[in-house]
């Protein structure tokens, strides 16, 4: 057995760890609640004297901030909901009615979601350019949702693919179809593996850069991430107002890991070992 | 006597139609069939024919045969993109692999057993927390921690008495590309953490008791337990993350716009430049594909060893038992 004194020196060095990872977000709320006057007087180190909110509103509304927030939520809202209903339709053909090929489309699935966005980015960008997508947020969902379903359809496969078969043969012989085995039956049961797809194709539409950034050049269709990288890119910020939109980024995230950290850390496990 | 009467006839039924039964099923395969054959397939074939050609974006493409990637050959700014790469499979899929490894067994079952798992839970989330963070808002904040002048790094190591220390982290061109790796590292260590910590749960306990009785110490147990266990998530996690640091591009376009002079541009970086700045297209599919033709190989070698290993447990598990 360890003894005391060896081991708080361990638990001191990951707490100073695990500060070191958080630091980050403190340093960017600290500065982003000061004033202009007093970050140039005391720097990024000193604690605020007051609360100065200006900073956060005049970021907001020289960016629309409010609209990017909505044009986030609505893709990464339509795409989690649309993946989840065609990787359920995937898996349900591929894992429960086994059809004939079935190693060979799920290779093709695994291999789909491996491939690099840049090896489709300017096809994508060409041909949404000739049908009159472009520049729109429907594109970015009807692209995301195919993408997002890739790992969905991997993962949900396998999961569906150990689902109990008396039962379906029971629904089966109760006169149920295919269709109604899978909305009564197959999606009911399998809720909580689905809640967690919904989550993370929620997240990680969210955080998606390189098509986004691609694809919606006008102010009124970007998302937080792409509106926040191309200020950055131009450099046209001072330091009080690189913080606000650090926060003001931050924040949505924060919002979603405290909502969602259960089902985060175990949806990963379950991502991974499968 | 019923009951296998009919299960007989029931299996009879079944024979007859489960021909028409699978086929129905592809029915349900669909909608996802055309939505990946108009987002995925199209795009990627187009890509990969493009990369054979001299297009500029409009007007028809002309046959260029192998002459991108010729080029390619001899350029030393694609050379120097897929040697970042490399860094960058250093700093996402190698330390994290390692540090997030050392990190999960300690807040396993050292933190875990000796002071409750409300505290791993905890810590666990602390370092997890950057990995919910879009990429974007990550550069945010660190480019401005690590700006030259009165930067936040620069202000502390003033503070602290190492004024010497201070550099343009992000400016320098023999700095840049470690000051981004040292952001990855921050960005990906949470992924093989929150992996390894669940896989440490499936490792039976009795296992450590009995290293423990025979007075095995923490790195002994680490090295002749948890590793060999939790093997197939140490590949699963390998795979990953090599391959999202060969794609890696938020973090370079935010940070350094592949700058200073070139010092931390990456494949995806170099390929969006070449299609959407320069606009030589066939080039910039040219260099995507060989990105892709990599993170391929990759993951082919990855599911290899992970399939190996996860059948190596299969096998110890089916004798044990």
């Amino acid at each position: 057995m360890t003894t005391a004194p060896r081991r708080y020196p361990v638990l001191i060095a990951l707490v100073l760890a695990a500060l070191f990872m958080v630091v980050p977000f403190l340093i960017v709320a600290v500065n982003a609640v000061k004033s202009p006057a007093e970050y140039s007087a005391n720097g990024p180190l000193g604690l605020p004297e007051g609360l100065y909110l200006d900073g956060i509103k005049d970021f907001w509304e020289r960016v629309d901030f409010g609209r990017k927030l909505v044009n986030s939520t609505l893709i990464s809202g339509s795409v989690a909901v649309l993946a989840v209903v065609l990787s359920v339709l995937n898996a349900y053909a591929i894992g429960i009615g086994r059809i004939r090929g079935r190693t060979w489309v799920l290779a093709f699935f695994v291999l789909a979601n491996v491939l690099p966005q840049e090896a489709l980015v300017y096809p994508v960008y060409y041909l949404s350019k000739q049908v009159g997508l472009y520049d729109t947020r429907l594109s970015v969902i009807i692209v995301f949702t195919v993408i997002q379903a890739a790992f969905g359809t991997y993962l949900l496969s396998s999961v569906l693919g150990q689902f109990p078969r008396e039962v379906i043969e029971a629904a089966r012989i109760d006169g149920a179809n295919k269709w109604q085995v899978l909305w009564r039956i197959v999606v009911p049961v399998s809720r909580p593996t689905l809640g967690v797809l919904l989550v993370f194709f929620f997240i990680w539409t969210w955080n998606e850069f390189l098509l986004p950034l691609v694809m919606l050049i006008s102010n009124d269709n970007q998302t937080v991430s792409v509106a926040l990288g191309v200020l950055q890119g131009q450099r046209l910020m001072d330091a009080t107002m690189t913080n606000a939109a650090a926060l003001l980024g931050v924040l949505p995230a924060l919002v979603f890991f405290l909502v969602f950290q259960r089902t985060l850390t175990r949806g990963i496990a379950v991502g991974a070992v499968k | 006597m019923t009951v296998t009467v009919e299960r007989a006839t029931n299996g009879v039924c079944e024979q007859g139609s489960s021909r028409r039964r699978k086929d129905s099923y592809t029915l349900f395969l669909l909608p996802g069939a055309l939505a990946f054959l108009a987002v995925i397939v199209v795009p990627f074939l187009m890509n990969t024919g493009v990369s054979f050609t001299d297009w500029r974006g409009v007007g028809t493409p002309e046959w260029a045969g192998l002459a991108n990637y010729r080029t390619l050959m001899d350029d030393s700014e694609f050379w120097a993109s897929f040697r970042h790469s490399l860094f960058m499979v250093v700093a996402m899929a190698a330390v994290p692999t390692v540090v997030g490894l050392v990190l999960a067994a300690a807040l396993f079952d050292f933190v875990g057993k000796h002071f409750g798992s409300r505290w791993a839970a905890v810590l666990r989330a602390c370092f997890y927390l950057p990995q919910v963070l879009p990429i974007a808002v990550a550069g945010i904040v660190w480019s401005w921690i690590l700006a030259p002048g009165n930067g936040s790094l620069n202000e502390l190591l003033k503070a602290v008495g190492l004024g010497s220390w201070q550099q343009d982290w992000l400016g320098d061109p023999d700095i840049a590309l470690y000051s981004v790796m040292g952001v990855l590292v921050w960005v990906q260590l949470g992924f093989p953490l929150v992996v390894f910590m669940a896989g440490l749960q499936r490792v039976d306990p009795q296992l450590y008791e009995a290293a423990e009785l025979d007075g095995a110490g923490w790195w002994r147990r680490f090295r002749h337990i948890t590793l060999p266990q939790i093997r197939p998530e140490t590949y699963v996690v390998l795979t990953w993350c090599t391959i999202a640091a060969l794609k890696v591009f938020g973090a370079v376009y935010v940070l350094t716009k592949g700058g200073p002079g070139g010092a931390t541009d990456v494949p995806s970086y170099f390929s969006f430049t070449t299609f959407f700045e320069k606009t030589q297209v066939g080039y910039g599919a040219a260099v995507s594909t060989v990105l892709t033709v990599i993170i391929l190989a990759v993951s082919f070698v990855g599911l290899r060893f992970q399939t190996r290993a996860e059948d190596a447990e299969d096998t110890v598990e089916g004798a044990r038992t």
